[in-house]
């Protein structure tokens, strides 16, 4: 853990206390590095601030408003491209939060377009986005093969005029993982978007992004990945005093219930989500997620290797089983 | 990290960081006489090891910081210097949001600015730091800062990179002016010279610009101007800023409001001296 | 026989500057900024807001311009262009 990465985490939860600050370049080369100095540039939205921190932060606030548009702007051309089919297109992660105008995007950084399509309509899609300009990212079998056979997603598009990349997913994780999500449920229940498109149902939402930060990764980036499912707890379960209870079903149905009951022990931890009483358990492995995901000094620098490199291995298990992990590495060790 | 030097070029606070004292005393020893920043940098740059063994074991310098290119190869560390320069260029390019970016340099005379663009090698870099030393006031040879509200330059008169011969152009200015000789660089043989007193003192003064040129050298090539109209000087723009696209708006706003307001020529030129005196006969019928 | 429709946003043509008889457009749904020669910004203009076909985009703009005898071929190839831009789409 760093006093970096604890005080970007402490003004991301109270922005009152911009006035205890004493490094603010330490801590914006942190937030830089975490992919979170436009989220705390609009937290920090009307908080008093030493002029020239003040000017960075609407910078930043210009940046993230670009960034929104080219997001939502990439979703727009998919559903032109993917519209004749008539298959339910569900947007995931940012460029959903964008869409649905929720609190997780403000100032969200967005890189590539991801989107979840049924299983069976794969193919059509694949050859409808390779007509309209998109195309493969790297023409390699192996990778390819691996992606088909046992990731949760088309190897990724790339569009030759604009490029920006495009994942498309057909569930939330690998084949090979253990926890075997329901996607078709998922995109069954999935809500209309009033563009078109469609993003996952509240609860579902909160199921993917806890998978996506647990189960998927090696938590790098976790911060901010953190910091989207405190902001759509904070969100749902403000609207919806039933959200909990829902939530608790909902990830037992997709068996990630210990996925989102850690996220959401972090996500109390580091960002005082308001979760239930009962959620609140002790568990020994919560302090290595918390040091994993404090790894971050005032240089932008990521520290604790060993914890890293644990947390890396951890990520190919879970998405893999031994024998299979094995000729993985092989293969990528032959190349 | 260990080492640290901070340093303000015009508006931009730059934050670097090093493992190593040695590229850093030499950034000092560059920048004499700039401005150390109040309050917060702007931007942070790392010149760290590139593998922590590398610290000691054959020192390999990576160019890192809070924008990185994610290919961008190591140096030894005895281009440290270089490292760092190069770090502060690759905020500029990938993180400035407060101004448009263009990849021109430029100079200033009866306050007023003329802006050298165009791509590299040809010669913007070394014309604007030669006319630095002959009666103009030199605002900087790698980005010129637009601002999005009033259209004025901000100099950003960082260190000036001479590749190769151009350093002997400016054999008679003093020696503690230039930085080390960093040979056998993905460059060739660079030198960093800093610029004059004036040019340091003025770092704070909006310019606005009144003129803008398309230098193109070749030995051959007989001198020659050609006007280049607003429509195409937008293109030629867009594609010499690094920033355009992500200021949206606010940059389309800036860049049209110069292709309107300010003339434009490319020029050709075979020698040094021929291309100062076009300057001198273009500025003077702007 | 009707053809497939087109359909700009009504406000495409809201930020744009006039240069040398070239129309450079700032896209504001994208972000994107397009540099445009006659008779591109007259199309958008003409659809706007107001869906139409290549017949209806014809009969808007063609009292300002000489397209002929090449029109169709010549408006099939612009519309083209417009749509791998963006810039209009089948509703």
């Amino acid at each position: 853990m760093t006093a970096a990465a604890r005080e970007l985490t402490g003004l991301l939860t109270d922005p009152a206390r911009a006035g205890e600050v004493a490094d603010w370049t330490a801590l914006v080369s942190a937030a830089r590095a975490e992919s979170l100095a436009g989220t705390l540039a609009w937290r920090l939205a009307g908080v008093p601030l030493p002029r020239e921190v003040e000017r960075l932060m609407e910078d930043a606030r210009r940046a993230s408003e670009t960034v929104r548009v080219e997001a939502l702007w990439e979703a727009e051309m998919a559903r032109r491209a993917l519209a004749p089919l008539g298959v339910p297109v569900v947007l995931l992660k940012g460029t959903a939060y964008a869409a649905a105008g929720l609190p997780a995007a403000e100032g969200r950084s967005i890189g590539d377009l991801d989107i979840l399509v049924p299983a069976r309509s794969l193919p059509e899609v694949e050859r409808a986005l390779l007509a309209a300009g998109w195309e493969w990212v790297k023409e390699d079998a192996y990778d390819d093969l691996y992606y088909r056979r046992w990731m949760h997603e088309l190897p990724p598009l790339i569009h030759r005029a604009r490029d920006r990349m495009i994942d498309v997913h057909h569930t939330i994780l690998p084949l090979t993982a253990r926890p075997k999500p329901d996607a078709e449920a998922m995109i069954a229940d999935s809500a209309a978007l009033g563009n078109g498109l469609r993003a996952l149902a509240p609860a579902d939402m909160v199921v993917h992004a806890s998978a996506h930060l647990i189960a998927d990764g090696d938590l790098a980036g976790g911060l901010r990945n953190l910091w989207d499912i405190d902001r759509l707890l904070r969100h749902f379960a403000g609207a919806d005093a039933g959200f909990w209870a829902e939530l608790q079903a909902r990830a037992g149905h997709h068996r990630l219930w210990r996925a989102v009951h850690r996220a959401a022990r972090l996500a109390n931890d580091l960002y005082a989500t308001p979760i239930p009483e009962s959620w609140r358990i002790w568990d020994s492995a919560d302090p290595l997620f918390r040091a994993r995901m404090l790894a971050r000094d005032g240089w932008g620098r990521q520290t604790a290797r060993g914890l890293r490199f644990g947390f890396y291995v951890r990520s190919h298990l879970l998405r893999m089983p031994p024998l299979m992990l094995a000729r993985h590495l092989l293969a990528k060790a032959r190349r | 990290m260990k080492h640290v030097f901070r340093l303000k070029v015009g508006p931009v606070a730059f934050r670097i960081g090093s493992d190593w004292e040695a590229p850093l005393a030499q950034l000092r020893r560059l920048y004499a006489g700039y401005p150390t920043p109040e309050g917060i940098c702007d931007f942070t740059v790392r010149v760290e090891a590139d593998k922590p063994w590398r610290r000691r074991l054959r020192p390999s310098v990576a160019i890192r910081g809070d924008y990185v290119l994610p290919d961008a190869a190591p140096l030894p560390l005895a281009q440290g210097l270089l490292a760092a320069e190069m770090g502060m260029n690759l905020q500029m390019a990938l993180g400035q949001r407060r101004y448009l970016l263009l990849h021109a340099g430029a100079v200033e005379r009866d306050g007023q600015a003329l802006l050298l663009t165009g791509e590299s090698g040809a010669g913007k870099s070394t014309l604007s730091a030669l006319l630095g030393e002959r009666g103009w006031r030199f605002l900087g040879d790698e980005f010129a800062l637009l601002g999005l509200g009033d259209g004025e330059l901000r100099p950003f008169p960082r260190a000036v990179s001479l590749k190769n011969a151009a350093a002997d152009l400016f054999a008679d200015l003093p020696e503690e002016r230039f930085g080390p000789v960093l040979s056998g660089t993905p460059k060739g043989t660079i030198r960093h010279l800093r610029p004059n007193d004036a040019a340091i003192a003025g770092m704070h003064d909006r310019v606005p610009p009144a003129l803008i040129l398309f230098p193109r050298f070749g030995p051959e090539r007989p001198a020659a101007v050609r006007p280049v109209g607003a429509a195409e000087l937008f293109m030629r723009l867009t594609q010499a800023s690094t920033n355009y696209v992500a200021l949206a708006r606010t940059g389309f706003d800036a860049l049209t409001r110069l292709c309107r307001s300010v003339p434009a020529a490319a020029i050709d030129y075979g020698s040094t001296e021929e291309a100062l005196a076009l300057v001198d006969r273009l500025w003077a019928a702007r | 026989m009707a053809g497939p429709r087109y359909l700009a946003d009504a406000d495409v043509l809201a930020v744009a500057a006039e240069m040398e008889g070239l129309t450079i457009v700032f896209h504001q749904a994208s972000g994107q900024t397009h540099i445009l020669a006659p008779p591109a910004p007259q199309i958008l203009a003409a659809l706007a807001g107001d869906a139409g076909d290549e017949e209806q985009i014809l009969s808007r703009i063609g009292a300002d311009f000489d397209l002929a005898p090449a029109a169709p071929a010549a408006l099939a190839a612009r519309l083209a262009e417009l749509e791998a831009a963006g810039l209009v789409h089948r509703p």
